[in-house]
């Protein structure tokens, strides 16, 4: 079906040319039977060739599950684990063509620990064939699938009922589970069902109509793939243009390069430029084939303007009449693909359209069991927990809701120590609250309460384990401080605990946001001219980090109590390590939950080697000199 | 440039938009991510088809600009003569910096496919060659010429693909890769393998090729050349490095190839197909595909896998 030998090679590109692109996802339960209907999609179109045959009967007589028949499951799982566990672990990209259409499947894996691979395969994809097993009808695997699909804005599902050989045929089995389905798929927002019965092993209804099963008069499930209508979303959004890369290869040329994700533009249109809000208008669209007189939906382009404007990378150039809005809070659906929980009030790096920029979830609102879709009060979002979340970005974007324009409705979250993809979201509509509560302009500034109190601002923030000595050495320092006339203020965790956080316990989630607080309330200080000392545990380096990033460069001094933990657990002022030990304290540092060492303090004090009063000296002398 | 098809400006539905040129506009949103998003960012070029396909694709992304991205060959000393050639006139046309680097080592001890197998050639000259250069240049992220439809682990690669320090790729443990949000964040040291062309099949190549008139070495064409056929192979005699066995006799025949890698590794396909067109033509109605022509590839199961594991690209 793929060769055409009597085309000339211009006919033949011009009707390769034609053709429609339809990106689909296989997803289904363990055994479904995923792989077995692709392979056989795949033969049955004629897309193999030769050597690929013999190897795949070669590997059918090693690792077959089909007594040493063709074990079509061998052609798509690709990696050497799979195959010998015989399971997908992660998505596999297949290209076919037909006369109708051309095809990329995405074979998904079907387990739970996998999920981020099937969102990964999902994300790109128009349609999802959704495999069900006749003799087992609906599964929790099957409305996850299908949970996760709706999430990612697919509208159409392909239901093949597989191994229908198995059940005889029976129409009546296939009915019931076509109805379930029907229903559990309208639930979750998927407008379009298409159910089939198929054997993707004896390749009835796949590409051609089944014979054993005279009561179907549907089409197979080829034929509805090559048919089946895509709708655009339904409202036309204006021109937006994602600025990807700045074009200055001289002093004469300045353009801004990127793809058109919504609509169309010409030269001579007025475009707007976000979040900045900058007006011109588009001098010339320029590609390698030359100037355009018109870029549309797809194109990748270049764009000048006619005024001289600061734009960079991030930055949306849209239709003056029709922009985006701008926001930096908003609610959105979150998927979390890592084994480290989301936590609220941590800091990640969101990259959405080509910006990237910090961002925390500042509440969950509740998290969906992508199992049930049940909704549940949450703390935290563990693996392939999906989450309806607040988030807030430390920096405007122009966005879409996702439902209008994946480009600029979808995010992925990154960690910031690992780097790791650690979630990936939909973005629904943009919080009010960030509009309404403006920073309030005072005339008395920071500068003007520091120069009063003749000190420079500051931030130390000693970090160790319980025991460690933090407090003795901070309570040294602030009375070397006030020895000295400075004016100056002490945090203590346990004292804070007693008032502003009392209502926080010692769970990680509790942990960040305990840090959280107490870093602005220090930040307050700072500005109101205080050299503030915090002790902290903080065991986590992220919240000491985003505790970092809100102090201006050189304001915040980290000061890191390096006491070993068994001269920390000797010492056990409070008792409380003797408690922990005999499972009296859960979570406590050190003991059942981790303590993150620093790794470039401004001051580290080995805490063990040296009495209180000299590494109060140390601390003095190393940051406070220029005071 | 040569344009066989006509296209609508007017189609304002991506739906509509003819499919090379979604797969090109594809491509360069790729190239442009990795330009702003990498500091010392390489591409792979290998000579070939889809090498001549990156190359014409790096100067679109970039235009009126000159690519900001340098090329990186890696020289095992046995690519076909005319390989190298072509290499250094199409760098210079277009203007790109050329980085050539060859396993001195490897050279110091004699390695080559005849006295080590194929295997430590390839490992040696080729992977280890590679990460020698990606180190001792400190690229970050590395452009290549890889598609999925050439081979079952490839079809399971993200198009940025992380590297640890150690260039190791860990396939069970992909950074997931959702939407067109590539993920090009690092440490020191880790880089990203980039595959601009992963969604292009062989033939939307060779389509892409003869609409866009891009210029391919004419190993790929057919042509009498000097061959001996062993271990059901065709071997040309590109150079008196190459040791007949007793009985063998150079013959001419009409073959052509349909990769190009190193020549003693690389088999060749009697053909009548002289000239694009033509090779279009025995594309369509080929049942072979076109890795079957690499040597490397008929190790036991999974030898692409490992290979990529340990750093091949």
């Amino acid at each position: 079906m793929g060769r055409e030998p009597n085309l000339s090679v211009d006919e033949y590109l011009a009707r390769h040319e034609s053709k429609d692109l339809l990106r689909f996802i296989t997803c289904g339960s363990v055994d479904d039977g995923k792989s077995t209907l692709l392979g056989r999609l795949l033969y049955d179109t004629k897309l193999l060739f030769d050597d690929q045959l013999a190897a795949l009967e070669g590997d059918s007589r090693r690792h077959g599950t089909q007594n040493g028949e063709l074990d079509f499951a061998l052609l798509v799982d690709g990696l050497s684990a799979e195959r010998e566990q015989g399971i997908t672990i992660d998505v596999a990209y297949r290209f076919f063509t037909t006369e109708r259409r051309k095809f990329i499947v995405a074979d998904c894996p079907g387990h739970e620990q996998y999920t981020r691979n099937m969102a990964t395969g999902a994300s790109t994809a128009d349609l999802a064939v959704v495999l069900i097993d006749a003799r087992k009808g609906v599964l929790t695997q099957t409305r996850r699938h299908t949970y996760i699909a709706a999430l990612l804005g697919i509208r159409h599902v392909l239901l093949a009922v597989n191994k229908m050989d198995l059940v005889g045929y029976d129409e009546a089995t296939f009915r019931a589970i076509e109805t379930e389905y029907a229903a559990l798929a309208a639930g979750m927002g998927i407008p379009q069902v298409s159910a089939i019965p198929v054997s993707a092993l004896r390749g009835e209804n796949i590409s051609a109509r089944a014979t054993a099963m005279p009561w179907f008069d549907g089409p197979s499930l080829l034929e509805h793939l090559e048919t089946v209508v895509i709708q655009p979303p339904a409202r036309t959004l204006g021109f937006r243009l994602p600025v990807q890369w700045v074009c200055r290869p001289d002093q004469n040329f300045r353009g801004y390069a990127g793809p058109v994700v919504a609509g169309s533009i010409a030269p001579g249109d007025e475009v707007v430029v976000l979040p900045g809000g900058a007006r011109s208008r588009v001098a010339r669209i320029v590609t390698a084939d030359g100037d355009r007189t018109q870029a549309v939906v797809g194109d990748a382009v270049t764009l000048t303007l006619e005024d001289e404007r600061d734009i960079s990378r991030g930055d949306v150039i849209a239709a003056a009449g029709d922009p985006p809005q701008v926001a930096d809070q908003f609610a959105a659906h979150l998927l979390w693909m890592d084994e480290a929980a989301l936590l609220p009030g941590r800091g990640y790096w969101l990259k959405i359209g080509t910006r990237t920029v910090g961002a925390q979830v500042t509440e969950i609102k509740h998290k969906v069991d992508v199992n049930t879709q049940e909704e549940l009060a949450a703390k935290r979002l563990e693996l392939n927990e999906v989450g309806y979340c607040n988030l807030s970005l430390d920096q405007p974007v122009a966005f879409e809701p996702y439902a209008a324009c994946r480009e600029l409705g979808a995010f992925i979250l990154i960690d910031r120590q690992t780097n790791a993809t650690v979630g990936a979201g939909t973005l629904d509509f943009a919080l009010r609250r960030a509009d309404n509560i403006h920073w309030q302009h005072l005339d008395i500034d920071r500068a003007a309460r520091a120069r009063l109190k003749g000190q420079s601002p500051a931030c130390l923030w000693f970090t160790g384990l319980s025991g460690s000595g933090k407090s003795t050495v901070a309570n040294l320092v602030e009375k070397r401080l006030f020895a000295l006339g400075r004016h100056t203020y002490l945090l203590d965790g346990d004292n804070v605990r007693h008032g502003l956080n009392r209502d926080l316990g010692f769970t990680d989630e509790d942990r960040v946001e305990n840090i959280r607080r107490v870093a602005e309330v220090a930040k307050l200080m700072v500005d109101a001219g205080l050299i503030v000392l915090v002790s902290f545990i903080s065991p986590f380096r992220e919240e000491r980090r985003m505790a970092r990033e809100l102090f201006a460069p050189g304001e915040f001094h980290e000061v890191f109590v390096d006491t070993p933990l068994a001269v920390c657990e000797a010492r056990d002022v409070k008792g409380l390590y003797a408690k922990a030990r005999a499972g009296g304290i859960r979570n406590f540092t050190g003991i059942d939950s981790p303590y993150e060492a620093p790794e470039a303090p401004e001051v580290h004090l080995h805490g063990g080697d040296q009495a209180p009063e000299q590494l109060a000296e140390r601390v003095i002398r190393e940051l406070l000199g220029e005071h | 440039m040569m344009t066989v098809l006509q296209t609508n400006p007017d189609d304002a539905l991506a739906a509509r938009q003819s499919h090379l040129k979604r797969l090109e506009a594809e491509s360069i949103h790729i190239l442009r991510e990795v330009a702003a998003e990498f500091r010392h960012p390489v591409m792979l070029y290998s000579i070939g088809k889809d090498s001549s396909v990156l190359l014409h694709l790096l100067q679109k992304a970039f235009y009126p600009a000159p690519p900001p991205i340098p090329l990186l060959h890696v020289d095992t000393t046995w690519k076909f003569r005319e390989m190298i050639a072509f290499r250094d006139r199409r760098a210079a046309e277009v203007g790109a910096k050329l980085i050539v680097h060859i396993n001195q080592e490897g050279v110091h001890q004699g390695v080559g496919p005849f006295t080590h197998g194929a295997t430590v050639h390839t490992d040696i000259m080729k992977t280890q060659a590679l990460k020698q250069a990606l180190d001792a240049h400190g690229f970050d992220a590395a452009i290549g010429g890889a598609r999925r439809d050439e081979e079952k682990s490839r079809a399971k690669e993200r198009v940025f693909s992380f590297r640890t320090a150690q260039h190791r790729w860990d396939p069970k443990r992909q950074r997931p890769e959702l939407w067109n949000l590539y993920n090009g964040r690092i440490a020191k040291g880790e880089s990203v393998r980039v595959f601009p062309l992963s969604n292009w099949t062989e033939l939307d190549i060779w389509l892409y090729i003869y609409r866009e008139a891009i210029e391919v070495p004419s190993l790929y064409f057919a042509a009498p050349r000097p061959v001996v056929e062993r271990d059901g192979m065709l071997l040309m005699v590109d150079d008196e490095r190459l040791p007949l066995k007793p009985g063998e006799q150079p013959e001419m025949r009409k073959v052509r190839f349909r990769t190009l890698g190193c020549y003693p590794l690389t088999g060749a396909i009697e053909s009548e197909a002289d000239d694009l067109p033509k090779v279009i033509q025995e594309m369509l109605i080929a049942r072979t595909s076109e890795r079957q022509g690499r040597a490397i590839d008929h190790d036991p199961s999974a030898s692409m896998e490992k290979k990529k594991q340990e750093g091949y690209f």
